[in-house]
């Protein structure tokens, strides 16, 4: 005996209610009621299918192919042809380029030679994440997939190691890849602390809070181009509006895009102060729906400000901050605007972006090495993104 | 009650995969543009429709092209566009056909006319673009051959055109692109500073810093705040990739224009890992000591800028700032504006030993006072180029559309005024001195100005800008990219000039070195 939704309900057209009933799968019926018996249970068996068939081909159409495609192009070279293109499959030709050809020095950067301060870095990361590695195979949870992800991991993390601590100092130059770390890691550390800290004000019982609740989020619903010009015009020191500060600065011919730290400066600026309201009205609405329970109890116990924060603040933002970091980490990745409108990459390619590399690729008709720089970002925000998520945020959840 | 069941599920299948089935095979999509429909060897449509029967100065009588809509793409205005957008109304009156003008940034431009024309979209009619680009569109004849079309175009008095662009415009001796505006670069110098300071205009590079050195830091415009010796942008992705080439082509061009700047014409290597190249980047930099502190973050439209408002003494440009200075609006160094064929140099390559060897008679046939000079036809000026694959009535009025801006009636009109970016590129435009005055140019300014880009357009050792397959990628992508690393430090004069030498040689052998050769040797007349 089985349970079965009877009646044309079950393929959505709404003609009879949703009726159950108990249906006897030995029936005693008639040569016709049988056939139809069974092409109903045939229909039945494809309409599933059937009806969700256009929603499996869209996203295919959508997400797959194009990935799939896109991989392709990356394997190829793009030439104009009679009347149109071809296509060239070429291997691995385009990402060998971003490695070690003519393309290397533009994605990787520009490696300095090995000094002791590089060696002791980068042998501190192989201790740490020898250890890493080394808790989790004396550890009892061993898995094939976890022990797998983990070797990915620490080789993923020394390689990066070993190009950071070749290109920051000592006559190295950053790479787009580096480039776009940096925008990345230090974009969100102040976002994330003066999105807090704005947070934490607002929370408070201050005169005027709601109205600077709506200021502190405008940034936030500028368009990043519109950001951008907004920035290059503040950072221009001949022309700008902040010209009588800097002249009497004494910094009358100072440039910040002179210098490639100084320009990541102002584009890491202008990201910060667009994205900080991001993570303030997340905090804002976490730190609102807090028991007030605990905090009292604390309040009467003694419990200072800052004992408040760590011990029941904290604890209960965290899940909110994991999820707000991890949303930032993979938008900012693709950060292709501020760079493009303030600096047009330079000084050099030091304000370059993994988007903007692949988006010059792209200009210049390297179609498969843009799309070899894209499915490199793609590579690195999936690295990323997976030790956030097994790693980082389930350890801390499961710490709470 | 069950067999109407099964009939409306049966039927509700049906419909679902038939709708699948028509979605999924509906149309047959090529990605080639179809060379057979619209081939560049076919029987041109003057016959049709001439284009002489759309010119300004004679309307058709029926309104030939009533009901066709076309559609140009080009660069983001104001410039360039501005004169196309204005005079689409006026051309719409003339001949029924409505323009449609779609403009996209100066870096995304040969980017998005390929990508319309190779992918099969066809969305724009014509595309007013660089003419350097034909070598790319001709061959897979994604482009029209008009010459056809301006044989039996009076109107456009092709003759009045200068042979140099004529020729640009034109590619395994067909006619491409219609040309709307002439580029040259030449050195602009303000007249009243140089004289105040008993300096004189720059002949060579050397004179240029030494006068972009004595002038810096003075008040030029006297606002009571030091000013800049020398303005020339250095921004990445803009167009220092064609000012290098003003300052390197002297010094390594000097046997005529057929000899050429960019590669050996013996085996296509590049001529940018020598003496001559790397003093043009030692040069380009130093101007940067003399200018602006954010000059490595500007482009041309930040230092033309700065020039009109009377904050430099040198810059170089194309022709766009005669006719922007004289601008009492917006200028504020009317009739302080001197123009000279860009400057050169007391030593040239030798091209057998990559060292610089001083100028005489055997090295430097065509030096004047002993200093070679090669003007540098960067760009080539814009020109309006057909699609190939759309229909020939709308292949028609985008020509007759290109055809009525470029010719004397109105380019004689548009050259004149700064707004437009168009500058002059017809003879009768050099010679009639009188529309320049009419415009606003002081005699002195008008004689000035015409004459500097006639001395530069009649030396026989002009340089033209590159015109073989992937030029775009060799100028405005690789040079650019290394280019602007020098410029930021990043990079030694050696290493610049290596990293150049080495990525010109990969888009060359990928390319192919023979075709590329054939390619180079043919836009510059040998065999």
């Amino acid at each position: 005996m089985n349970i079965l939704p009877q009646g044309p309900t079950r393929i959505g057209l709404g003609l009879e209610p949703t009726s159950y009933q108990i249906m006897n799968t030995e029936p005693e019926e008639s040569q016709p009621s049988r056939f139809n018996g069974a092409i109903s249970t045939l229909i039945d068996r494809l309409a599933g299918s059937v009806f969700i068939m256009p929603t499996v081909l869209a996203l295919l159409f959508l997400s797959i192919f194009p990935l799939i495609g896109s991989l392709y192009v990356s394997l190829a070279k793009f030439d104009i042809a009679k009347g149109g293109y071809k296509l060239t499959f070429v291997g691995l030709g385009n990402y060998k380029k971003l490695f070690v050809g003519s393309e290397g020095d533009h994605f990787l950067g520009k490696f300095a030679p090995s000094t002791p301060l590089t060696w002791v870095v980068f042998g501190l990361v192989v201790i740490a994440l020898a250890v890493f590695l080394a808790r989790y195979l004396l550890s009892v949870k061993v898995s094939t997939g976890g022990l797998i992800g983990r070797v990915l991991l620490t080789l993923g993390s020394g390689m990066l190691t070993w190009m950071l601590v070749h290109t920051l100092w000592n006559g190295g130059r950053l790479g787009t890849a580096s480039v776009t770390l940096v925008y990345v890691f230090v974009g969100i550390f102040f976002q994330y602390t003066l999105g807090l800290s704005l947070a934490m004000l607002t929370v408070q019982n201050l005169p005027g809070r709601r109205f600077f609740r709506v200021i502190f989020l405008l940034p936030m619903m500028i368009t990043p181009v519109g950001v951008a010009y907004m920035f290059r015009m503040l950072t221009d020191t001949s022309k700008g509006p902040f010209t009588p500060i800097w002249e009497s600065l004494g910094l009358i011919n100072f440039s910040w895009v002179n210098n490639a730290w100084g320009a990541r400066t102002a584009i890491l600026i202008g990201d910060i102060w667009q994205w900080t309201p991001f993570m303030f009205i997340v905090l804002v609405a976490a730190l609102e729906s807090q028991p007030i329970e605990p905090i009292e109890a604390a309040t009467v116990d003694g419990a200072n400000s800052w004992q408040i924060f760590r011990y029941i603040t904290w604890p209960a933002i965290l899940p909110v901050t994991m999820t707000l970091m991890l949303i930032r980490l993979i938008e900012a990745f693709k950060i292709v605007d501020l760079p493009n409108v303030m600096t047009n990459g330079g000084p050099g390619t030091a304000t370059q972006s993994l988007t903007y590399h692949a988006y010059i690729n792209w200009r210049a008709l390297n179609i498969g090495g843009s799309a070899a720089v894209a499915y490199m970002l793609l590579f690195l925000v999936t690295f990323f993104a997976m030790i956030f998520v097994n790693l980082i945020r389930q350890r801390t959840v499961e710490t709470l | 009650m069950n067999s109407k069941n099964t009939l409306i599920k049966i039927l509700s299948v049906m419909i679902v995969f038939s709708v699948l089935i028509t979605a999924c095979g509906g149309t047959t999509t090529t990605t080639q543009a179809p060379a057979t429909q619209a081939p560049a060897t076919q029987a041109p449509a003057a016959t049709e429709a001439p284009a002489t029967q759309a010119p300004a100065t004679e309307a058709p009588a029926g309104k030939i092209f009533d009901g066709v809509t076309i559609t140009i793409l080009t660069f983001v205005g104001p410039q360039v566009a501005e004169p196309l957008q204005r005079r689409g109304p006026d051309f719409t009156a003339l001949t029924g056909a409505k323009v449609n003008i779609v403009t996209v940034p100066n870096s995304d431009l040969y980017q998005k006319v390929l990508t319309d024309a190779t992918s099969g979209t066809n969305a724009y009619d014509g595309y007013l673009f660089a003419p350097s680009w034909i070598v790319d569109f001709a061959p897979a004849g994604l482009i029209e051959d008009l010459t056809p079309y301006v044989q039996k175009d009076k109107d456009l008095q092709w003759d009045d055109v200068a042979p140099f662009f004529r020729d640009f415009n034109s590619y395994d001796g067909k006619v491409y692109s219609i040309p709307v505006d002439g580029d040259m670069h030449m050195v602009y110098y303000r007249i009243d500073s140089l004289k105040d300071a008993g300096l004189e205009p720059p002949k060579t590079w050397d004179d240029y810093l030494a006068v972009a050195k004595a002038l810096n830091g003075k008040d030029l415009n006297g606002d009571g705040t030091p000013d800049y010796g020398s303005c020339i942008s250095k921004a990445p992705a803009q167009q220092s990739y064609w000012w290098i080439w003003s300052i390197a082509a002297p010094y390594i061009q000097s046997k005529g224009s057929s000899q050429g700047p960019f590669f050996n014409t013996k085996d296509m290597t590049p001529l940018v890992n020598n003496d001559a190249f790397k003093r043009a980047l030692e040069v380009y930099k130093e101007t940067g000591k003399y200018g602006p502190p954010d000059e490595t973050n500007q482009g041309v439209g930040d230092s033309r800028g700065l020039f009109l408002s009377g904050r430099c003494a040198l810059t170089m440009d194309w022709g766009d700032i005669g006719p922007l200075a004289i601008d009492k609006a917006n200028s504020k160094v009317v009739d302080k504006v001197g123009a000279i064929e860009n400057p050169g140099s007391k030593e040239v390559l030798d091209w057998d030993t990559g060292k610089l060897v001083p100028c005489d008679a055997t090295t430097c046939p065509y030096a004047e006072d002993g200093v070679n000079h090669a003007p540098f036809a960067s760009f080539g000026g814009w020109a309006g180029a057909v699609n190939a694959a759309v229909d020939q009535k709308k292949k028609d009025a985008a020509y007759a559309f290109f055809s009525y801006m470029s010719q004397p009636a109105q380019s004689s009109k548009d050259v004149v005024v700064g707004k437009t970016g168009y500058n002059p590129f017809r003879i009768s435009e050099f010679k009639n001195k009188q529309a320049w005055i009419d415009a606003g140019f002081s005699q002195t300014a008008a004689d000035n100005y015409l004459s500097g880009i006639e001395q530069s357009l009649n030396n026989p050792n002009m340089a033209a800008d590159l015109r073989i397959p992937k030029n775009h990628e060799y100028i405005q992508v690789e040079l650019d990219r290394i280019l602007s690393q020098y410029i930021a430090g990043d990079l030694t004069v050696d290493e610049t000039m290596k990293q150049l030498y080495d990525s010109w040689e990969t888009i060359t052998n990928d390319a192919g070195r023979d075709a590329q050769l054939k390619f180079y040797k043919g836009t510059l007349g040998q065999k």
